[in-house]
């Protein structure tokens, strides 16, 4: 317990230290689809910061930007106009395997509905990213294991998708996005399938590894139960950022 | 990477077993197809080559000139001689005299008045100096009817319709009525010892077979021969060849004002059989290619459908940081794995099914029972044949096509916006 008291204290001078850092910087953003003869604008004058450590939230009703948004932070789309920095790399003038790269080590995703590959174990879909950072076997068997606790699906790691619950499935999903202990994880609804039992819990595993990987989280939700673990709330609308709420104390916490 | 994806082929069966089913069903088909192509094309040329034409023969310039009329007076002579001369010169093949001659063939009664009588065409054919590949050739173990082979010079071999149309039986001695080599009249015994059905509709109606040497002796051919046959070892007729070693001999003998001197010809070179492997030939290239284009559609789509399917997984790991090219490239390393597997698996389904149909044959003979005129040198039972080539040619629908139609799919990643890509993970 003194070791785990001593470490907290570290990350956290450390999270003190690096505060003023943003992990994501993106200025006047625009993104539109060519709909018909004519553009849909999906985001308009989208101006944020995220720095290090934040645990915060795309909030609005479906149609509103979110996951675009994300898509945006993401490197899986690009802008219309405007700037989108992560991790400091230019995204609009970063190359495909650039911002993959930036994907491939900084990076981590969770979905709504956990995208797991349903032919390998647990511990091959949570391998992945390790394998495709070159990771060599052993350091990987290692952080996987690490990282299969973390979520607490120890003696799950021989199972299939087919084998677990939802949430069980979206642990697994978690435990993949931050076995290569990314800097920021991007979550797009990740409770959107899961009860609330389940959502609370997948919630305070999120809370509990923003605390000890010092990792950002991005949320893009509409679920009541994510905002009251939120620090921080940006409220999108039509595109546009209509509110963005610093939540100094969470409704909900470890 | 490569255990990774091994793993996922092994464990998804609509990755893996279905594409490998597919693949390895394809192979075979175009292994055997191959294989019996080939081998009909070989039978129906091992037939006229061995009853007609050779892979290549030798006769005098005279006696080619003529040689529908069977002109025996302008034989070759000296024929051990030259046997052994081309035996040296070209030892890929193996040398036969034959002579071709016909006539009246007379059965006589208990009181040796002519009982029934009618025309022949005999062939006298090597059968009996040692190391003679003529009964082998003539597959006489399955063609006698009745009774046995040539084991005498003075003894014949006569086809079941002959023998019905003249009331022969086993062992009755038959006289054949013609002329020598230099036209004079000439009457030789043969002994019945044996009917033949070459099972070639009615080419061999009026035929009889008979020893060389009883040939040479009814027509007073010593050491003559009015062609001599040669035979690739492995008596599958090879075009190419056969036109250089044609070539080859006639520029030896080129002496135009000797119509004596010996001349070759190759089997394309007789009774429009040129025309024949041409189109036999073409045939097997286009038949041979459609087949397999078919085969490269069939397994492009099923790329298509394999790369749809699995939308999903390519959203995952392009998020999970996977370039395209990457992603692109593992699927072609699963296609290049289940198209080695299928290849594989294909070949050793294929090459045991030709080897069947080349031991056992099919028998077609019922399609050609109506032909009664027919006078084509056909085989009526088609056999396949194992070549070495039939060991890799799975290879271009197997492994090629499969590859190629994964790359044709997997070019949808590219075309593919990544983050719609992304979206349907959603879906």
């Amino acid at each position: 317990m003194l070791i785990r008291a001593s470490t907290r204290l570290m990350q956290s001078k450390k999270r003190e230290n690096m505060s003023n850092k943003n992990v994501v910087e993106i200025q006047n953003l625009l993104k539109q689809f060519p709909v018909g003869g004519g553009f849909f604008t999906a985001l308009k004058d989208v101006n944020l910061q995220f720095k290090t450590g934040e645990f915060s939230g795309l909030v609005g009703p479906s149609g509103s930007g979110k996951t675009t948004l994300l898509n945006q932070i993401g490197g899986l789309d690009s802008p219309t106009e405007g700037s989108v920095n992560v991790l400091n790399m230019d995204l609009v003038n970063a190359s495909h395997n650039q911002r993959a790269d930036l994907r491939k080590t900084k990076m981590g995703f969770i979905f709504q509905s956990y995208n797991l590959l349903p032919v390998y174990t647990v511990f091959e879909n949570v391998e992945l990213p390790l394998i495709l950072n070159k990771i060599e076997s052993k350091k990987r068997k290692e952080l996987v294991e690490q990282a299969v606790e973390w979520v607490g699906l120890t003696d799950k790691l021989e199972s299939r998708p087919s084998q677990l619950s939802g949430g069980e499935c979206q642990r697994t999903a978690i435990a993949r996005a931050i076995v290569h202990k990314p800097a920021l994880v991007l979550a797009d609804e990740p409770t959107a399938n899961l009860d609330a039992k389940n959502s609370h819990q997948i919630m305070k595993i999120l809370v509990n590894l923003n605390q000890e990987l010092d990792t950002s989280f991005i949320f893009a939700t509409h679920d009541e139960k994510i905002m009251e673990y939120l620090k921080r709330i940006i409220h999108l609308d039509d595109g546009q950022v209509t509110q963005d709420d610093i939540i100094e104390k969470p409704k909900m916490s470890l | 990477m490569f255990k990774f994806v091994l793993n996922g082929i092994l464990r998804d069966r609509s990755r893996s077993l279905f594409p490998i089913i597919i693949v390895s069903l394809i192979v075979a088909l175009v292994v055997f197809y191959k294989g019996f192509l080939v081998g009909a094309m070989g039978n129906m040329f091992k037939d006229s080559a061995v009853i007609t034409s050779g892979h290549v023969k030798v006769m005098t310039t005279a006696y080619k000139e003529e040689r529908q009329m069977l002109p025996n007076d302008l034989a070759l002579l000296e024929v051990d001689h030259l046997i052994a001369d081309l035996s040296q010169s070209h030892p890929d093949h193996f040398w036969s005299p034959r002579i071709s001659f016909a006539g009246l063939l007379d059965l006589p009664d208990e009181n040796g008045e002519t009982k029934s009588q009618g025309p022949v065409f005999t062939t006298g054919i090597d059968f009996l100096s040692e190391n003679s590949r003529q009964a082998e050739l003539w597959e006489l173990d399955t063609r006698i009817v009745s009774g046995r082979e040539i084991r005498h010079f003075n003894e014949s071999l006569v086809s079941a319709k002959l023998a019905e149309q003249l009331g022969l039986s086993l062992g009755d001695a038959v006289t054949f009525v013609g002329t020598t080599m230099d036209n004079a009249f000439t009457t030789f015994n043969f002994i019945v010892v044996g009917t033949f059905d070459l099972k070639m509709g009615p080419v061999d109606k009026q035929m009889m077979l008979a020893d060389i040497q009883g040939a040479r002796m009814a027509l007073n051919m010593e050491n003559a021969a009015a062609e001599i046959f040669g035979f690739k070892h492995d008596m599958f007729y090879d075009d190419k060849n056969s036109q250089v070693l044609r070539n080859q001999f006639n520029k030896m003998h080129s002496d135009t004002s000797d119509i004596f001197r010996p001349t070759m010809m190759a089997l394309r070179d007789q009774n429009q059989m040129g025309t024949m492997v041409d189109l036999a030939d073409v045939a097997t290239i286009i038949i041979l290619g459609i087949f397999i284009l078919i085969a490269m559609i069939v397994l492009w789509n099923m790329g298509i459908m394999s790369g749809l399917r699995r939308y999903g997984e390519m959203g995952i790991r392009l998020a999970m940081g996977e370039t395209k090219g990457q992603v692109y490239r593992s699927l072609i390393l699963e296609s290049v794995i289940i198209g080695t597997i299928g290849t594989f698996i294909g070949t050793a389904i294929g090459i045991p099914l030709t080897w069947y149909v080349q031991e056992y044959g099919i028998d077609y003979s019922s399609a050609f029972e109506n032909l009664s005129n027919n006078t084509m040198m056909m085989t009526t039972v088609f056999y396949a044949k194992i070549t070495p080539d039939l060991f890799f040619i799975g290879i271009v629908p197997g492994v090629v096509a499969t590859v190629l139609g994964t790359m044709l799919a997997g070019r949808a990643i590219y075309k593919r916006e990544m983050a719609q890509l992304f979206k349907e993970l959603e879906n």
